[in-house]
């Protein structure tokens, strides 16, 4: 699903962000990232989004190779990725409804499909009743979940998550994974940049770790 | 506007799973493009109506913009019909020599007469001009020092023309000129000349005001649509983030502006017909001078069509202008 071969990514600054990656995750693995602040994490995720250009190697998601994306291509290829943030990125003037809804009113569904998704993906993150509220009206922890639910709505094969867990009680952190878990159960590829270790050591997944934008290690579940 | 892209694909897809949701092809993903464009135009819509006080604002710059030189057309188009009308009315005064005598005169006149251009010829001879100017000028004791009659035998020639065709009077006048018997060939049109003239300048003065204000409201609208970026840049970076496209981003600004163009061009309307009522009742007493319908309350259809359409255009290419130059700045991080 993700495959990184020797990617570097030095910033016009100089600085070095990734040197040298590589790295496979099949389809349906639930995989984190990890390491130092700087070690390059978000770097990683970017390039899978394509909000930067690696500069040197390739990374090929969803068997296509991302330097073959032309810029005018970029929101199509987006809509096969799912992203969720650290600080969620919700719109503050629209309901959970409205923000859920967001990605399947971008690629053009009908609005019954729109309706029934939104509640499925709602349904899924345990917020449905909150569908007409507006998001500063909720909890941190709500709040991240209508992020997951806004990234799962159009069922996209691959989820990225960048520090998810970054502002919640370790509580709240273990139900988002839990639902990440799910996500991956039933075939969604979930790479989650993240240096809560306690909670990944909990998890026993794949671990790509970081060190100064080298993968220092490739830890497989045992 | 340029179309998604990702239209055709589930349509095909929509297709090969069969009849059950045949009813989403092509029809029913043209059906959805336009009612998102529908959505879009009314939430934009709602979205300006919340802040009433800054569209009012806004949309009264365009419109006064918009009714200056809008109101300026329409006077100077009745002030060039009225011109025309007022062509109907010129003369040419033929002063003949002084050697000519009365008969000569009048078979003069009678020959003039013959010519198609020509509809009047009067025969004013020089006894009747002195008796005339006696009358008129107050200079009576003074003409009767003079031992002779200083005034020449008079032709006034009355051309037939329809209006418009101030040359072809020119050329007229020339020919009359020409004639052995007249000393000086005069047309009393000078005036109207110069009327000419005058709207011919204003005119022009119109059309560059019209294209001067034509960039004030593409700024106007450039600069509250780049504000409106501004506003939502967080929500823009957010719908690239989800795969919006740019085409997706633009359209509810582009739509903005639409609404600031129309709003504006009403507002110009309603700018222009209050005046034009104000000052329906001096220029009644005017066309009662004239005898000439003036009356003019209402803005005609057809320049309000091409207000309206000049407003709404303007709004659109300012937006698209402000949005062009402003959306390429914002990428997501």
């Amino acid at each position: 699903m993700i495959q990184f071969t020797q990617a570097s990514k030095r910033y016009p600054s100089g600085q070095d962000a990734l040197r040298n990656v590589s790295f496979h995750i099949k389809p349906g693995e639930l995989a984190f990232v990890t390491g130092h602040s700087g070690a390059g994490k978000s770097t990683l995720l970017k390039l899978i989004a394509l909000l930067e250009r690696p500069s040197r190697g390739q990374v090929l998601v969803n068997g296509q190779n991302l330097s073959r994306v032309k810029r005018r291509q970029i929101p199509f290829f987006r809509r096969n990725l799912g992203i969720i943030f650290q600080d969620h990125r919700l719109l503050f003037d629209r309901t959970v409804y409205d923000n859920v809804a967001l990605p399947l009113i971008i690629s053009g569904h009908s609005h019954n499909e729109i309706g029934r998704r939104v509640r499925a993906a709602l349904d899924k993150v345990g917020l449905l009743k909150k569908e007409k509220k507006l998001p500063i009206t909720l909890s941190g922890g709500e709040q991240q979940r209508v992020g997951i639910a806004r990234a799962v709505v159009h069922k996209p094969p691959l989820l990225l998550a960048d520090e998810p867990t970054g502002n919640l009680d370790p509580e709240l952190s273990q139900e988002i994974m839990q639902l990440f878990r799910e996500f991956a159960q039933v075939g969604v590829t979930v790479l989650i940049a993240s240096h809560d270790l306690a909670l990944i050591q909990r998890m026993s997944c794949r671990q790509l770790i970081l060190h100064n934008g080298q993968l220092d290690q490739d830890v497989m579940p045992r | 506007m340029r179309k998604r892209k990702p239209q055709p694909a589930p349509a095909r897809r929509s297709q090969r799973e069969g009849a059950s949701i045949a009813r989403t092809g092509i029809n029913g993903l043209l059906g959805r493009y336009f009612t998102h464009h529908l959505q879009t135009l009314i939430s934009t819509l709602g979205q300006l109506l919340r802040s009433p006080f800054s569209l009012f604002m806004t949309t009264a710059v365009i419109g006064i913009a918009l009714a200056l030189p809008t109101g300026l057309h329409v006077v100077l188009t009745k002030a060039q019909y009225l011109s025309g009308e007022l062509e109907g009315t010129a003369q040419i005064s033929l002063f003949l020599k002084n050697a000519v005598n009365e008969q000569q005169a009048q078979g003069l006149a009678q020959k003039l007469r013959q010519m198609p251009e020509i509809s009047q010829v009067r025969f004013i001879s020089r006894q009747q001009a002195l008796a005339e100017f006696k009358q008129n000028s107050g200079f009576a004791e003074a003409m009767q020092a003079l031992d002779d009659n200083p005034l020449p035998h008079l032709l006034v020639v009355q051309p037939v023309l329809a209006q418009g065709n101030s040359e072809r009077i020119q050329t007229l006048v020339q020919q009359l000129g020409q004639h052995i018997e007249v000393d000086v060939a005069q047309l009393d049109m000078d005036w109207i000349e110069r009327l000419y003239s005058i709207l011919d300048f204003l005119q022009r003065g119109a059309w560059l005001l019209a294209m001067i204000l034509a960039m004030a409201v593409l700024l106007i609208v450039g600069n509250t649509i780049r504000l409106a970026i501004e506003n939502r840049r967080d929500e823009i970076i957010i719908i690239k983030l989800i795969g919006g496209t740019n085409g997706f981003i633009r359209r509810p600004f582009l739509y903005t502006g639409f609404w600031y163009g129309l709003f504006g061009a009403l507002i110009a309307f309603v700018i222009i017909s209050t005046t034009l009522l104000l000052l329906s009742a001096p220029l009644e007493q005017l066309s009662l001078l004239y005898n000439k319908s003036l009356v003019l309350t209402v803005l005609d259809l057809e320049t309000t069509f091409y207000l309206l359409l000049v407003g709404v255009l303007l709004g659109l290419v300012g937006s698209w202008l402000a949005v062009g130059r402003h959306l390429k700045d914002i990428e997501p991080v």
